[in-house]
């Protein structure tokens, strides 16, 4: 029997180098590996192709995902065009309508162009996702919960859906991690994973990452991963290794702060609404607890008066006002000017993505601080 | 300023805030800001980062170009310089190419229908009846990977112009401080700077430079979509590598000189290419377009058995795919850099079971060639 996820984390790379035994897995900073004698190669040719630190991130995420094929890359940008190469010109993608900024703009601006067809859904309503599938579609990608609208999708359900209609499920899951949510247990056949986020948890690595179910799946995104070489450098693929060491510490602990702030801002008169899967007049709160094990930590909030967006970011002192999200330090992002900037206005109100909506990503500080940090930033 | 000097004081050579002789390896994925709405220089590392962006302009500055971009791979350069064109349009590939470039246009871009036609494009002439109605681009190599065929730049950059084609050339064999072809009128070009920029076999990495910003908005927007950037730590192992690139191509340079010299002389070798060989057929045009001839030599030799005996017995050169570092690479195309070719592929483009692919790096050349008679010996007492 597998360890328990926490303990498979805390060893993942330790003694892998029996040379030594170093508990700490060697960053292999090299491009290239001799070959002992002609046709004979230790497993390991172009770093491109394979490096041992990588392999070692890849091989962990793998077992931990429970999934055949562990690839990782440069970004989690670069793991979702992983994907997306699968497919070619008149291939319907059903995806998130309310993605990841990042991830829309692939899709609407990149494989669009290169003739895919995209239709983006409410993909917390189970039954916008059924009825695409009269589209034929080759694939569904999911958040959830969603970015930065925190909408859950019916996992189970969708996978089902999928497998009936022979269509690949793909589900983003940078969101919960496999801390809180294990998507191919629920049906999925891939996941995906800007590990830039709570994976790596610093906010100081580029990173993404892919699991597949099956390994010829794998095989096949490996052929991908390595044609088009948006791989991950050695070092910051040891960055994320000891990033994931803590990461049931880490998200635990933001969790329990996200509670708190959430609960908090449901008292605040300057705060219109409050978007927390964890708070159980959450629409998604009831599944979400069927399928995962916890809520993460980004709060979403919206302030009544759209006009105090600037002193807030201005005034937080504890928050950073950056973009980005799952690291130790908490952070809070404008979406309709940074992180979805690219989605364009019409797209952002369809949405709810308004000028009102603030994003938290709430980090390990002691929560009074950070409750202490937002009352003087909604303030006076 | 001679070009040496250049490569040195690049004018984002120091850090700014401290006068650290050393661009500052920043780790952060995400960028403070402090202003809601107008952002500073930096938001997310993904867009850009202080020590990629250091490399980005030391590889504008190098190339001569108005922008540099730096991507996790060589590949992932060309990938993405790929992804510039829709699916109908069609390229012109010099046939020769390296052969991960091969299997990414045949084995996916192919799929997304971009077409394209390998072909001989060594004389305007040649190129210009490979060219169709549909041809936005030409994709060259000079000199080729792993026979060191040369094409005539300023031809290609002839055909584009009369038919208002992109030039793009993958430079990684001469690297800029040999060959800038931004200045023979390309506008893109690309590097596997895992090779001589980088010049320690440490990292793996791609580069970009492009002539106009307007080409360079473009590889920017796809950089930043799809994600296939290099990280802050191998951005500034680059960097670091490249201080030295005119003082390691020099004498590695010499190195080759002397080693495909004394290789051409040599009664048990059929066959060596190296652009600096009076033999060889593209040594005019290539002096023509570049300062020297480079450290890459591919020497044939007379069977299969011999050829198989020889890599076995060398002992100073690392038997590895790969080039372009300060230890000397001995390769074999047929199952490493050209192995994603099929047999009929490679033959038709002289990379026979018996070519091998020598880099020379900074070892004394009389060690490397004293190792190289050894083996020669042993292969012909089989």
């Amino acid at each position: 029997m597998d360890p328990s996820i926490e303990t498979m984390l805390a060893h993942a790379g330790t003694c892998w180098d029996e040379q030594t035994g170093a508990v700490s897995m060697p960053v292999y900073q090299t491009a290239t590996f001799r070959h002992e004698t002609l046709g004979k190669s230790t497993g390991y040719d172009y770093s491109r192709s394979g490096n041992p630190t990588r392999t070692v991130l890849e091989e962990t995420m793998a077992r931990i995902e429970g999934g055949a094929q562990g690839l990782a890359f440069s970004s989690g940008m670069a793991a979702i065009d992983c994907i997306l190469r699968l497919f070619r010109p008149g291939d319907t993608i059903v995806a998130s309508e309310d993605p990841y900024g990042g991830t829309f703009r692939l899709l609407d601006k990149v494989y669009r162009e290169m003739g895919v067809e995209v239709v983006f859904v409410d993909t917390s309503d189970i039954r916008q996702v059924e009825q695409t599938l009269a589209r034929r579609p080759k694939a569904i990608l999911v958040e959830s919960p969603t970015n930065p609208l925190l909408k859950v999708a019916d996992l189970k359900a969708i996978a089902q859906a999928a497998r009936e209609n022979d269509v690949l499920f793909v589900v983003d899951n940078t969101f919960l991690t496999c801390w809180f949510q294990r998507p191919l247990a629920l049906g999925a056949d891939a996941v995906i994973y800007s590990a830039t986020k709570y994976l790596s948890g610093h906010n100081d690595v580029l990173a993404g990452l892919l699991v597949t179910k099956s390994k010829e799946l794998g095989e096949r995104l490996y052929f991908y991963q390595n044609s088009v070489g948006a791989v991950p450098g050695p070092w910051d693929c040891w960055l994320v290794l000891r990033g994931l060491k803590t990461l049931p510490l880490r998200l635990d602990r933001q969790q329990q702060n996200a509670r708190a702030v959430a609960e908090w801002l449901i008292n605040q008169p300057q705060v219109a609404r409050v978007l927390y899967p964890g708070l159980e007049m959450h629409p998604g709160h009831g599944l979400l607890k069927t399928q995962a094990s916890g809520f993460g930590s980004i709060v979403s909030f919206e302030v009544k008066d759209p006009g105090i967006v600037p002193r807030i970011l201005e005034a937080v002192k504890v928050f950073l006002f950056a973009e980005s999200l799952g690291g130790v330090e908490s952070l809070i992002t404008f979406p309709a000017a940074q992180t979805h900037a690219d989605m364009g206005p019409e797209v952002r109100s369809k949405l709810g993505i308004n000028d009102s909506l603030l994003r938290l990503s709430v980090g390990i500080e002691a929560a009074g601080d950070l409750i202490a940090d937002l009352t003087q930033a909604l303030g006076r | 300023m001679h070009y040496a000097t250049k490569i040195l004081h690049t004018g984002k050579d120091r850090d700014p805030h401290t006068g650290a002789s050393s661009i500052p390896v920043y780790h952060g994925s995400t960028f403070a800001q402090e202003d809601p709405l107008v952002f500073g220089q930096y938001d997310y590392a993904r867009g850009g980062n202080p020590t990629r962006d250091a490399l980005e302009h030391t590889v504008a500055v190098l190339e001569g170009g108005a922008q540099g971009f730096a991507f996790s791979s060589g590949m992932a350069a060309i990938s993405s310089v790929f992804l510039l064109f829709k699916t109908g349009d069609h390229i012109v590939v010099s046939e020769d190419v390296y052969g991960g470039t091969y299997r990414v246009l045949s084995r996916l871009f192919h799929r997304w229908g971009l077409r394209y036609t390998f072909a001989d494009i060594s004389t305007a002439e040649k190129v210009r009846q490979v060219v169709e109605p549909d041809t936005v681009a030409i994709f060259a190599e000079s000199p080729s990977n792993p026979t060191l065929k040369i094409t005539d730049l300023a031809a290609i950059v002839e055909v584009a112009r009369e038919k208002g084609l992109v030039t793009i050339i993958d430079n990684t064999f001469m690297s800029p401080l040999l060959q800038r072809p931004i200045e023979l009128g390309f506008d893109i070009v690309v590097h596997s700077a895992t090779k001589f920029l980088g010049g320690h076999s440490d990292i793996i990495a791609g580069v970009v430079a492009t002539r106009e910003e307007s080409w360079g908005q473009r590889v920017k927007a796809i950089q930043n979509s799809v994600g296939a950037v290099l990280g802050p730590q191998d951005s500034w192992l680059l960097m670091r590598g490249i201080k030295t690139l005119s003082a390691r191509m020099e004498i590695q340079q010499r190195g080759a000189i002397q080693i495909a010299s004394w290789l051409s002389q040599h009664p048990q070798i059929e066959k060596v290419y190296y652009p600096g060989l009076d033999s060889h057929p593209g040594k005019a045009v290539h002096e023509r377009q570049a300062l020297g001839s480079g450290a890459v030599v591919s020497f044939e030799l007379p069977t299969v058995e011999q050829t198989h005996a020889f890599m076995r017995a060398v002992t100073l050169p690392l038997l590895a795919v790969s080039l372009g570092g300060v230890e000397s690479i001995l390769s074999y195309p047929t199952t490493m850099s050209h192995a994603s070719m099929s047999p009929e592929e490679r033959l038709a483009r002289g990379i026979t079971d018996r070519l091998v692919r020598l880099s020379v790096g900074l070892e004394e050349p009389t060690d490397l060639i004293e190792d190289f008679e050894q083996a020669l010996e042993k292969s012909y007492t089989l």
